[in-house]
């Protein structure tokens, strides 16, 4: 920091009143006092073991000030932050040109432009202003980097992955918007704790390697979780830059990472704690089973994942299509867990071929069951069953993990229809929807019950949605499927809705309104209205008690289940969620498990 | 890998026997249980009833006929080949119980099955009768392990070239209506739907209690897709993880049907796709 000189200070005329902000997160500290009519700017200040608020006056060359505790005047304040972002304001290196204590760094609107302005800390002291040096160093403001992505006219005749992700500049340029709080709000929106700060730092050094190895000392599964994370609703929605402008792009900079990391073959295993001798059988190969497996085998257990179908990675093989999630990153990720020496058991299916005795008899001391949500909703209407009436999970099934839209190279067939309705507004909504007209559907129609904004899906799925051409048909419900007389679907009959009070979810209630039906032509319907629990696996696990919902009960956020030495997590113990959310589990009741396994602490209850 | 260890030619080649290793299945299938089985890395995962379960080797035997390009592909297999995916035991464990005596009817492959399901009620201390019809004689299969689980066989053929000139359900019409055996407990049907069909409005009339082991289209076969679902008793339900079997009173044969014809189109494609690569 250059240092001030007192004859540099005399820049903004006496009598000014000031408009101040945070030097980092931009925040406006001013806070109107109706007792004096002034807007007086606020700190965060601490001295000794008091810590408060200060108020000092806005007006330049009045020194006034008051504040929550005792500051007498003279006090030197060596911790004085600002009271969003909790990020201290004293400089390091710059002192006061009259007392020669610290100086404070603020942000002031003066000619017309964010500038920098400084304060002395010692309680009383006059001096304050701002340097030519450091108006010059004023950065223009950098936007949000957008991620460039294949043209919308273009995807929609193949299955390649959308947004083509960050170039080494555009990340650069990204993580240098990144304001390094000291307390980092974004950290707390992730489920999975990743040090966001720090990985993005290394980011802004060009360490992208070193980047994503920071992310997964939390996250074994980064380049999935940065594509598929609703992180507008997590991380960046707590971002402080995110305050003032749009949040950084952590999702997008999460993947750029773990993209860099797998194509330039740097990926490197961490170390592996002595071997405990425990085993550990993971029931599923989702998010929350992979998750597990990761923190389980690197703290030194034996670990077995076992997956009922042919593919280990649950929802992420089956459910998310290939241009959202490529496959490939998938294999990728799982190809690291068996490097790590997780063990991977496919065609598995716990409940009929393994019930939790013969597990115990296999030498298993701890099972986890994250099963997911993977039974399908149907919507009880006349003509459900009708052909090409699908549910979402069947649709994406045969497409994803099937891979029908190989077809006929791959065996299985894909439901065809020049005219497809899509049931639902959630993500898997949009999945099955952009399926459909890759799958050279003429028209695709999206129907929901509700309004545009109360649309479950992320925002980012719906503007690719409509950007490829999909319609909605929105505050609609459909009643009756009609078929003609081979029973194939022919039309879907729907009634128009309208919004009434809050329901129990906080949603407004959607109600018919009587005599408004109307009927969509349709030769393919496909019902995304959501997922409930697969009660296979639990033949085999009578002791595991369930929620009247089907879901399993879980005793606090450890995830112990009622039977002694089973645990649960992720969509089959929270009902349908997001894939971070399982992760989150994962990691909560992987640290119960190892304490359970080694610690001393053997009651369950 | 599930290792083939015998393969045989049944009725004149259209079905085709398979036992393959698989141990853990084999130690805990039931009667009337199947499995999925995804032959190659295209194939498609096609369910298939077990017929038989031998422990100490630890093997299943699968029997069924080649109607479209998996069964064929999975025909093609010789004994020493392997099938690359194989899950189950899947389906609900059907209850055996007495009730004096059980009549099974069997069509085509159903005869298969229809001899494993019969094992567990003879098991649990039935007296069982068994009918099996096929369209002629050649076609005809386990005949002989049939006559030995069963007090009486009828055997019927369309064409009349072997046993009983007609259909299964001439044949049950005979046993109900003329031979007055000691009272019927139970039917139980297996084979084409439209023989199911048949046998239970027949059996509606003599207000018989009947099984049926439906074979729709299934993905996973784990309760995950809906793609097998059945209208019984007014209710949608799962045939993978509520059935193979049910009440054939209360099913919607016709709607079955259809669904099941669903990829009729679809099967030509695939047939004409993999001569084409040939």
């Amino acid at each position: 920091m250059t240092e001030p000189k007192k004859d540099e200070l005399k820049k903004i005329p006496a009598g000014t009143e000031l408009t101040v902000f945070c030097p980092h997160c931009h925040q406006g500290l001013g806070q109107y006092d109706p007792k004096t009519g002034k807007t007086w700017f606020r700190l965060h200040v601490k001295s000794g073991a008091a810590e408060g608020e200060l108020f000092l006056s806005p007006v330049m060359e009045d020194f006034s000030k008051h504040s929550t505790i005792d500051l007498p005047d003279g006090t030197v304040v060596k911790d004085l932050s600002c009271p969003f972002c909790r990020t201290s304001i004293v400089e390091k290196e710059g002192h006061c040109g009259i007392c020669d204590s610290p100086v404070a760094r603020l942000m002031v609107l003066a000619h017309s432009k964010l500038i920098p302005f400084f304060i002395c800390t010692k309680v009383g002291c006059p001096w304050h202003g701002i340097t030519k040096a450091d108006e010059q160093r004023i950065k223009p403001k950098v936007p949000r980097q957008k991620v460039p992505a294949q043209d919308a006219l273009l995807r929609i005749r193949n299955f390649q992955e959308v947004p083509y992700g960050f170039t080494r500049e555009l990340a650069l340029a990204e993580a240098a918007r990144c304001l390094e709080c000291k307390n980092a709000k974004c950290r707390t929106g992730c489920p999975v704790e990743i040090d966001i700060p720090a990985f993005v730092k290394l980011i802004k050094e060009g360490k992208f390697v070193e980047a994503a190895q920071k992310i997964k000392e939390k996250n074994a599964l980064p380049a999935i979780c940065g594509r598929v994370c609703p992180q507008e609703d997590q991380c960046e929605k707590v971002c402080i830059v995110g305050l003032k402008d749009e949040p950084v792009a952590i999702g997008s900079l999460e993947r750029f990472a773990a993209d860099m990391e797998r194509e330039t073959g740097a990926v490197t295993l961490p170390k592996k704690a002595p071997p405990t001798g425990k085993k550990i059988a993971i029931v599923g190969s989702g998010p929350s089973g992979l998750t597990l497996a990761a923190d389980m085998v690197v703290k030194g257990h034996s670990v077995t994942v076992f997956e009922a179908l042919h593919k280990p990675g649950g929802v992420l093989v089956y459910g998310i299509p290939e241009f959202r999630l490529p496959k490939t990153i998938v294999d990728g990720e799982i190809n690291y867990l068996r490097r790590l020496g997780v063990k991977i058991e496919v065609n598995a299916l716990i409940g009929k071929m393994y019930d939790a005795d013969d597990l115990k008899k296999l030498g298993y001391d701890a099972v986890f069951l994250g099963v997911g949500a993977g039974l399908p909703v149907f919507m009880n209407l006349p003509g459900e069953n009708l052909c090409n009436i699908f549910s979402a999970n069947e649709y994406l099934t045969r497409i994803n993990l099937m891979k029908a839209y190989a077809y006929p190279d791959y065996d299985t067939p894909a439901p065809k229809g020049r005219q497809v309705v899509v049931i639902g507004a959630g993500n898997v909504a949009m999945d099955c929807a952009r399926n459909a007209l890759r799958m050279g559907s003429r028209e695709v129609t999206v129907v929901y019950r509700r309004s545009r904004g109360e649309m479950p899906a992320r925002k980012e799925e719906i503007d690719h949605a409509e950007e490829e051409g999909i319609k909605f048909r929105l505050m609609t419900n459909p009643v009756k499927f009609v078929g003609d007389n081979q029973r194939w679907l022919r039309q879907v009959e729907c009634v128009q809705m309208k919004l009434g009070e809050p329901d129990a979810s906080g949603r407004p209630r959607p109600i018919p309104i009587a005599g408004s039906n109307f009927l969509i032509e349709a030769d393919l319907a496909i019902i995304a209205v959501g997922a409930g629990p697969n009660p296979v696996v639990f033949s085999g696990f009578p002791g595991v008690v369930r929620e009247p919902n089907g879901y399993i009960r879980t005793i606090g956020p450890s995830g112990r289940t009622s039977q002694r030495g089973v645990w649960a997590g992720g969509d089959i113990a929270t009902g349908s969620s997001t894939v971070i959310s399982a992760m989150g589990c994962a990691r909560k009741a992987g640290n119960d498990i190892h304490e359970f396994l080694t610690g001393n602490g053997k009651n369950w209850n | 890998m599930y290792p083939i260890i015998d393969r045989q030619e049944l009725a004149k080649g259209t079905m085709v026997l398979i036992t393959v290793e698989a141990p853990q299945i084999a130690a805990k299938i039931k009667p009337g249980q199947f499995v999925v089985l995804r032959v190659n890395e295209t194939g498609e995962r096609i369910p298939l009833t077990v017929a038989y379960k031998d422990l100490s080797h630890g093997t299943i035997t699968i029997i069924f006929m080649i109607v479209g390009k998996s069964t064929a592909l999975l025909g093609s297999l010789k004994t020493g080949d392997a099938i690359k995916d194989l899950v189950g035991p899947l389906g609900a464990v059907e209850e055996f119980t007495n009730v004096g005596t059980v009549v099974g009817i069997g069509g085509g492959s159903g005869v298969a099955v229809l001899h494993h399901l019969l094992q567990g009620y003879a098991a649990a201390g039935n007296k069982v009768i068994g009918i099996m019809g096929s369209r002629e004689k050649d076609l005809l299969i386990l005949e002989d392990e049939m006559k030995g689980l069963c007090q009486q066989l009828i055997v019927t053929t369309d064409d009349g070239s072997y046993g009983m000139h007609g259909l299964v359900t001439d044949a049950l019409k005979t046993l109900v209506e003329r031979e007055k055996p000691e009272p019927i407990g139970l039917v139980v049907a297996v084979g084409p739907l439209v023989m199911m069909r048949s046998v239970c409005q027949q059996t509606k009339l003599y207000n018989l209690k009947t099984i049926v082991s439906l074979n729709p289209v299934m993905v996973d076969a784990t309760g995950m897709c809906g793609a097998c679902r059945v209208s019984a008793g007014g209710k949608t339900k799962f045939a993978c993880v509520d059935g193979p079997h049910f009440d054939g009173h209360e099913v919607d044969f016709d709607e079955l049907i259809h669904r099941n014809n669903m990829y009729v189109r679809d099967e030509k494609t695939s047939i004409l796709h993999s001569i084409r690569a040939k």
